[in-house]
């Protein structure tokens, strides 16, 4: 049996992982991945405290967490592929519009 | 109408609040209608008063209509006393100020804002009122304040004017002194007494009890006295704090005659004769009342003798007399006192408006040395203001001849530096003759010094001559009162106040003998020095012209000094006005206000707008910077959860 510690510890990096490239990466595809990395992580955690405590919320939460991310999925890249096809670019940092 | 007492002071008012509201669009003629109407019929009421006054046996009358202030046992009421005192000063406030209605409907006649002339007059009278009609300190103050608003506003009636502008604020501000002490006072009697009503504190059995103050004993009488004759003579133009007087002049000429002469500012003398029974159980205080008065006489006297403005020769010559008047108070013949306030208030009012209507002759011209020869052209100015300079010289038979005489006697007779005093005030009389001769030989004798082809002399209106005229034959039968006792009989004046002024009247000893005798040499004297000041006035400047400009330069530092008034009000804006400018600009104004109040006020805004200049740049509108915040924001969250250094018990402790 793995104890929950490592779970746990492995769900702070994954999700530290996406915080970094959160912030770092300038590819609209890959901050979306990011976002998708940091929920996957936190869905490990909840899995993993759901075991240790013997409860199924966790289950139900991770359930919900994976519909609405498949839901963000959907409109995300649908957005993504109109910012390509007007912009000609996926760096976040020149879609900037509202800005000016 | 003894009931209805406050019908009196009531008219003037209500004339007062017509006229100011409405007066604007009105002709002069609606104006004059209201203003004199509301004076006239207040006249006619306390004319009647004064009758059933009379007819109820002379004893003090006293109705309280409401109260006004209450607290604990405190009481201060809207109540009104007539007593004999009363009598005089109602008939002299509300008569005289009548005639100067009437003559100012001449006089103002071409003048702009007429109906705020009136307005303000009227509502001068109306607070006179209340202040001679008043029961207890505390009314007779809002009349004493009142009267002082008033002048203010008439003083700088014509506002534009900087000078008459600056001359009302003076007045205001030299006569808020005075009102300092007077407050003072009152608060010091109501301590001792625990009430500010007259009757209650006169009769009352604390002050019956109360030890005589001799010298060396300085008591709560002492300074309560000494305290409102400081208000006294703010208001009455003594020294020290007479220098308003004399710029008053700035104000129209009625309102110098009614306001500066006749009545307001006796209001001083009215008051100290008010309280005489507080003051004669404080014999220091009267010593100082005698001194100031008789110091002031004879100090105002000896700048009236070199002025050329020929009403601030008259303005000297008020405050000298008002000198007069407590001088009178001081040595404790109040009756004298207030019979001259009475005989001047004919004769003072008289003078000055005669002297308006040679202004008004002269199309504006105040200085004497450009008239002259002017007795044949306005005749009748000539010969009314004649009588009043009779009157106020003491020449026999006429109503100053009387009061002054008493004054001298009651001085002549007094315990404590009575020849002093009494030589003071001959010495002043002798004065008053001078400059008073001067000023009717400079104006109405001699060859004119103006050009007569440009100054069209002519003589004033009968509204102008009418009031005149009236208080001519006032000014000459004004003081037969006291006719009598030139013949061993009795003195009606001094025995009709001495009801008020029970138990010191030192008139009383005058029919008899020694006294009798005393007073008629006393009376032979101020005559003799009456006469002497007209003989050197009429050489001076009628036989020997040259002679007075060869005395002016042979006594060149004198003269000087005296035309610059001994440079008081140069002393005054060296030692008062200039340090306080000073504080005012550089600590109160730079420091407190500036630096201080400003820079609180400035420093709180311009370190708002810093703080958002630098906190703006965290609003980027960039996604991913404000994730940064969130993630560090987390991380501080969690940080505190965990690391809690306070305590042994961590947040998260306390969240369970």
């Amino acid at each position: 049996m793995v104890p929950t510690n490592y779970y746990v510890i492995l769900s702070a990096v994954l999700f530290g992982l996406g915080v970094f490239a959160f912030i770092f990466k300038r590819n609209i595809i890959t901050i979306f991945m990011s976002i998708e990395l940091m929920l996957n992580a936190v869905n490990l955690a909840f899995v993993a405290f759901s075991q240790a405590l013997g409860k199924l919320d966790g289950q139900v939460f991770v359930l919900f967490v994976i519909v609405v991310a498949a839901a963000e999925a959907a409109v995300g890249l649908g957005i993504i592929i109109l910012i390509a096809r007007n912009r000609q670019t996926l760096n976040v940092e020149r879609v900037n519009l509202l800005k000016l | 109408m003894l009931e209805y007492l406050w019908i009196i002071p009531l008219l003037p008012l209500l004339g007062s609040a017509v006229n100011g509201l409405f007066g604007a669009k009105w002709p002069n003629k609606i104006v004059n209608g209201v203003a004199i109407g509301s004076t006239g019929l207040s006249f006619l009421c306390a004319v009647e008063a004064v009758r059933e006054f009379f007819e109820s046996g002379q004893v003090l009358f006293r109705k309280e209509f409401f109260t006004w202030i209450a607290a604990g046992n405190f009481r201060a009421g809207f109540d009104l006393q007539m007593d004999q005192l009363t009598v005089v000063m109602v008939l002299v406030v509300t008569g005289v100020g009548w005639l100067i209605h009437i003559y100012a409907t001449g006089y103002m006649a071409h003048e702009g804002g007429y109906y705020r002339f009136f307005s303000y007059l009227n509502l001068f009278m109306f607070f006179m009122l209340i202040l001679v009609l008043a029961a207890n300190y505390v009314l007779l103050f809002v009349g004493w304040e009142g009267v002082g608003l008033a002048s203010y506003l008439l003083i700088g009636f014509y506002f534009l004017k900087k000078s008459a502008s600056d001359a009302g604020k003076k007045a205001f501000i030299v006569n808020r002194i005075g009102d300092f002490g007077f407050m003072l006072g009152m608060f010091l009697l109501f301590r001792a007494f625990r009430t500010l009503d007259f009757q209650t504190i006169f009769t009352s059995s604390t002050l019956q009890g109360w030890p005589v103050e001799l010298s060396g004993h300085l008591g709560t009488l002492t300074f309560a006295c000494l305290l409102i004759f400081m208000g006294a003579c703010g208001k009455s133009a003594q020294l020290p704090l007479y220098v308003w007087l004399p710029d008053a002049m700035e104000g129209p000429t009625p309102v110098s005659a009614l306001i500066h002469a006749a009545t307001m500012v006796t209001a001083g003398v009215y008051v100290v004769a008010r309280s005489h029974i507080l003051f004669t159980h404080a014999p220091t205080a009267m010593l100082v009342v005698a001194i100031v008065g008789c110091a002031t006489a004879f100090f105002a006297a000896t700048i009236g003798l070199v002025q050329t403005d020929i009403k601030k020769v008259l303005a000297y010559s008020t405050v000298s007399q008002l000198g007069y008047m407590f001088l009178a108070c001081g040595v404790g013949a109040f009756s004298a006192g207030i019979f001259h306030l009475m005989t001047h208030a004919f004769f003072k009012a008289l003078l000055f408006l005669a002297a308006g209507s040679v202004i008004h002759a002269m199309g504006g011209e105040q200085d004497m040395n450009r008239m002259g020869g002017l007795s044949k052209k306005i005749r009748w100015t000539y010969g009314t203001m004649l009588v009043a300079t009779f009157a106020i010289t003491g020449i026999p038979f006429f109503a100053g001849f009387f009061s002054k005489d008493a004054i001298l006697f009651g001085a002549f007779q007094s315990q404590t530096g009575g020849s002093v005093l009494y030589a003071f005030g001959l010495l002043t009389a002798l004065l008053t003759s001078f400059y008073m001769f001067r000023l009717i030989f400079l104006t109405f004798n001699g060859r004119p010094r103006f050009d007569e082809h440009h100054v069209h002399v002519h003589e004033s209106p009968w509204s102008m001559l009418g009031p005149l005229v009236i208080l001519a034959v006032l000014s000459t039968i004004g003081g037969w009162f006291a006719l009598p006792a030139f013949f061993q009989g009795p003195d009606h004046f001094a025995n009709f106040l001495a009801p008020v002024f029970v138990g010191h009247e030192s008139a009383e000893a005058a029919g008899e003998g020694a006294a009798y005798q005393l007073e008629m040499i006393l009376a032979g004297v101020a005559v003799g020095t009456a006469l002497i000041g007209l003989g050197v006035a009429y050489w001076l400047y009628l036989k020997r012209p040259e002679k007075a400009d060869g005395l002016a330069k042979s006594m060149k530092p004198v003269y000087t000094t005296l035309l610059n008034k001994y440079y008081v009000d140069e002393l005054y804006a060296a030692v008062v006005v200039k340090p306080l400018l000073w504080i005012s600009a550089n600590v109160l104004w730079k420091t407190a206000d500036v630096a201080g109040i400003d820079g609180a006020v400035n420093g709180i805004a311009s370190g708002t707008t810093a703080i958002g200049d630098g906190v703006r740049h965290t609003q980027s509108g960039n996604t991913r910077s404000y994730a940064v915040w969130v993630v560090v924001g987390a991380l501080v969250v969690i940080a505190v959860v965990f690391f809690w250094p306070f305590g042994g018990k961590s947040v998260l402790g306390m969240v369970r």
